[in-house]
């Protein structure tokens, strides 16, 4: 079967494959580091117990996150080398210095006090420790601003010029930090995290309010998860509007293959809701559309006309039916989201947060759609600027190392495994993590094993293994 | 012809973070490497106790050695990486298994054997393909228009899987001195006693490699015992001798501090000795630094960067370990 694939292919499955399971952990990791920092603030500054308990249940799934984040984020900063090596040397001077900083004011902040925010709190003192949780959090949002500033000049290339030997070489680093596409995929990147974890803290709050609606654990991350999704679910569909708009502006083809305009529209395009895209044919089937709707949304005037993909070389296509269906799934979910938050605000308004079960399982259902959303707009994104790395300028094809197929199908399937028994076995346990109540006088981590076999606190940590 | 140029800065300060990586993660690997002749329970947690709060920003100076490599030296960066495919991602494989192995052992007692043994595997695998990696750079990379030019397993070769069991017995030597310092009791006597048959390991070890490297090329041999530079570059041999004389000498007295300390100055002297054969080549035996490094104007965007931010990070490294200090209980941190 691999015969099939080139070592183009391949290397891109490997790309998108081990990028997309990396992100799931900061996606989580970015807004669960804030989280842990507001409820260690409000712990300090009310001194009620249940935030420290909060605290510290949140902050035994935060490590186990946090670890397979960074080491699968390893990864990534050595697969541009060995995969992409013609990239790295051509792109390496723009792009390299971006992450360099990354690093040195964002990976080693996080990881400098990761140890004493999971370790340290009985060593260093109530507001020393704050500090290190604040740092941990501050640290991860720096990472999200020099890695999305790196991809973001990929996707909206400017203050560069090219070289003699090819190379892009950096000509201004401010427009090149902050290029056209910058700001507004960060903001939607960083809302984007805490509405993962915000969903994920209200699913685990409803699981138990499910089970146990008196818990006070519970009930508290409850009415803060639906708070913050009511506050950041409607502004991340502006954000969201507003980075289409800029992609509409500086990657117009991105676009047309997220809407399915194969055809250029005169007099207003339809707003094509479900269709499967036929890329050879270069046309729609089976879709359903709404006239003139999208270029009301994308031009904010019924009859505006828009370019398709017929004014645009068949080379230069990314694939449509990928980009169309990844933005509608983002799209869908971020609607729910809007739902879910529109809901729980009734029910906060009417008193009924904690005692509403209808309420509380779609909270569940929802627990994941944070993560869902991240990947399709991520697929958006990523595919819709093929087929190239930089955009315009860089073809995908030509920025790989020169490797040969089952080199890379090796390597390929050699991480596909060792991902799904790591994290799977990794997400296993955080979800039995979850599946405890939130109880007083929680602990940290670690603190389990020994000390529990001693019999100095009550109910395993952890069920046996199953057995 | 020793300006300090920009490349020159640069090849220093991405020196330094592979020198700290080595170190730093070289203890964490180490006691993975030596998990096996430590009894499961409670000195086997103590030896994980004494890395878990600080093994992630150990190996973070890896990424750093990645990430500035590919900033100031993409070509570099890109030829290496492609050239050494397949134990680049040996080692990332194994270095997943050992990181996760911190929290998942403690989350799952049913399965902690398993996790056990996946630290073990994986600081072994790290180890030895961070050793062939370096084997590998040693011993040449066929390069043309800015590529690598080399079939699939040019890295493997005798001097390279060398080079890999080396590095193996030096980090376990590390990682054995490093508990020396932070555990008592029977621990503590089970790695003063493995400690002295590592350091004689590693000291075989670094003979052989220093005995193999001149032979791999004319330009180390000059290198190195070229007159009049060799009354330099003898300096490093003699200095090694001296921290091995001392570092059995401390292990004799029962020193908590002192082995691990020459162990360090032993792995410094090795390094320098490494950079002595290497400069200014970064991909021998075609690409200098100057033919790799990045155009000025990125050189120049980071150097603040690296100069304001790398004492800061050794300032709060440094916090952080002093946070720890002391000998490590095996029950966790309360």
């Amino acid at each position: 079967m691999l015969e099939a694939f080139d070592a183009t292919l391949l290397a891109r499955l490997q790309f998108a494959f081990t990028v997309s399971f990396h992100f799931i952990f900061p996606s989580f990791t970015i807004g669960l580091a804030s989280y842990l920092a507001v409820l260690e603030a409000l712990w300090l500054w009310t001194g009620r117990s249940v935030y420290l308990d909060l605290f510290k249940y949140w902050l035994k799934i935060f490590a186990l996150t946090f670890g397979m984040g960074v080491v699968s984020g390893i990864v990534m900063s050595y697969q541009f080398g060995t995969n992409w090596s013609v990239f790295s040397d051509r792109a390496g001077p723009i792009v390299g210095p971006l992450m360099a900083y990354e690093v040195l004011t964002a990976f080693f902040l996080e990881a400098g006090f990761l140890g004493v925010m999971l370790f340290g709190m009985n060593r260093v003192g109530r507001t020393l420790h704050f500090v290190a949780t604040f740092a941990v959090a501050v640290g991860t949002f720096i990472s999200a601003f020099w890695i999305l500033a790196a991809n973001s000049w990929m996707q909206t290339p400017v203050g560069y010029a090219v070289g003699a030997n090819g190379q892009f070489l950096p000509a201004d680093w401010l427009a090149i930090v902050f290029n056209p596409s910058f700001p507004y995929r960060l903001v939607h990147t960083v809302f984007a995290a805490y509405l993962t974890t915000a969903l994920v803290v209200g699913a685990v709050g409803a699981w138990h309010l499910l089970r146990e609606r008196g818990n006070e654990g519970a009930r508290t991350m409850f009415s803060m998860a639906m708070g913050m999704i009511t506050v950041v679910a409607p502004l991340q569909i502006v954000a969201g509007d507003q980075h289409g708009l800029n992609t509409l502006e500086h990657q117009p083809v991105k676009v047309m293959a997220m809407e399915g305009h194969f055809q250029s529209h005169d007099n207003g395009a339809p707003l094509v809701l479900f269709a499967w895209p036929d890329q050879a044919e270069g046309k729609n089937l089976y879709a359903v559309e709404v006239p003139k709707l999208s270029s009301l949304i994308l031009k904010h005037s019924l009859d505006a006309p828009l370019k398709g993909l017929d004014t645009v070389d068949r080379k230069d296509w990314p694939p449509v039916a990928i980009v169309f269906w990844a933005f509608r799934i983002m799209v869908g979910l971020g609607t729910l989201m809007l739902l879910l938050a529109l809901v729980s605000l009734w029910a906060r308004v009417r008193h009924r947060l904690y005692d509403w079960p209808l309420l509380h399982r779609f909270a569940v259902a929802m627990g994941p759609a944070g993560f869902v959303a991240v990947i399709a707009g991520w697929v958006t994104t990523e595919v819709g600027r093929q087929p190239f790395t930089v955009h315009g300028l860089l073809r995908t094809a030509d920025s790989i190392s020169p490797l040969q197929a089952p080199a890379v199908a090796v390597s390929l399937l050699a991480f596909i495994v060792v991902y799904f028994i790591v994290f799977g076995a990794g997400v296993l346990y955080i979800l039995r993590l979850m599946s405890q109540s939130p109880q007083r006088g929680e602990e940290g981590p670690h603190r389990s094993q020994p000390v529990r076999a001693a019999g100095i606190t009550p109910a395993p940590q952890v069920s046996d293994g199953g057995n | 012809m020793l300006a300090f140029d920009l490349p020159t800065v640069w090849a220093f300060i991405i020196a330094f973070a592979i020198f700290a990586y080595v170190v730093m993660d070289g203890f964490d690997l180490g006691i993975g490497i030596l998990f096996s002749w430590i009894p499961t329970g409670r000195e086997r947690d103590t030896a994980m106790n004494s890395i878990a709060p600080v093994w992630d920003g150990n190996e973070t100076w890896l990424v750093l050695g990645g990430g500035g490599l590919l900033a100031a030296f993409p070509l570099a960066y890109g030829t290496i990486l492609s050239a050494l495919y397949a134990p680049i991602v040996a080692m990332l494989l194994a270095l997943i298994f050992r990181g996760v192995a911190f929290e998942f052992r403690w989350r799952d007692p049913g399965h902690r054997t398993w996790w056990d043994i996946a630290f073990s595997v994986g600081s072994f695998g790290a180890a030895f393909a961070q050793g062939v990696t370096l084997g590998a750079l040693l011993q040449g990379i066929a390069v043309e228009n800015r590529a690598y030019a080399g079939g699939w397993f040019d890295w493997l070769s005798p001097f390279s899987a060398l080079v890999g069991l080396c590095l193996i017995v030096g980090y376990a030597l590390l990682g054995a001195t490093w508990l020396i310092m932070k555990s008592e009791g029977t621990l503590q006597v089970r790695c003063y006693r493995l400690a002295f048959g590592l350091g004689i390991a590693t000291i075989v070890a670094i003979a052989a490699v220093s005995a193999y490297t001149p032979f791999l090329s004319d330009v180390y041999w000059q290198r190195w015992f070229a007159w009049p530079q060799v009354l330099f570059t003898a300096q490093v041999p003699l200095l090694v001798t001296i921290a091995a004389v001392v570092f059995f000498a401390s292990l004799m007295r029962r020193h908590h501090y002192t082995p691990f300390l020459m162990t360090l100055l032993i792995f410094t002297l090795s390094l320098a000795g490494l950079g002595i054969s290497l400069f200014p080549y970064v991909v021998p035996p075609k690409i200098s630094i100057w033919d790799a490094a990045a155009p000025a104007a990125s050189l120049k965007f980071m150097l603040p960067g690296a100069l304001v931010m790398v004492p800061i990070i050794l300032a709060y490294t440094g916090y952080s370990y002093w946070v720890f200090r002391g000998k490590t209980g095996h029950e966790g941190y309360h």
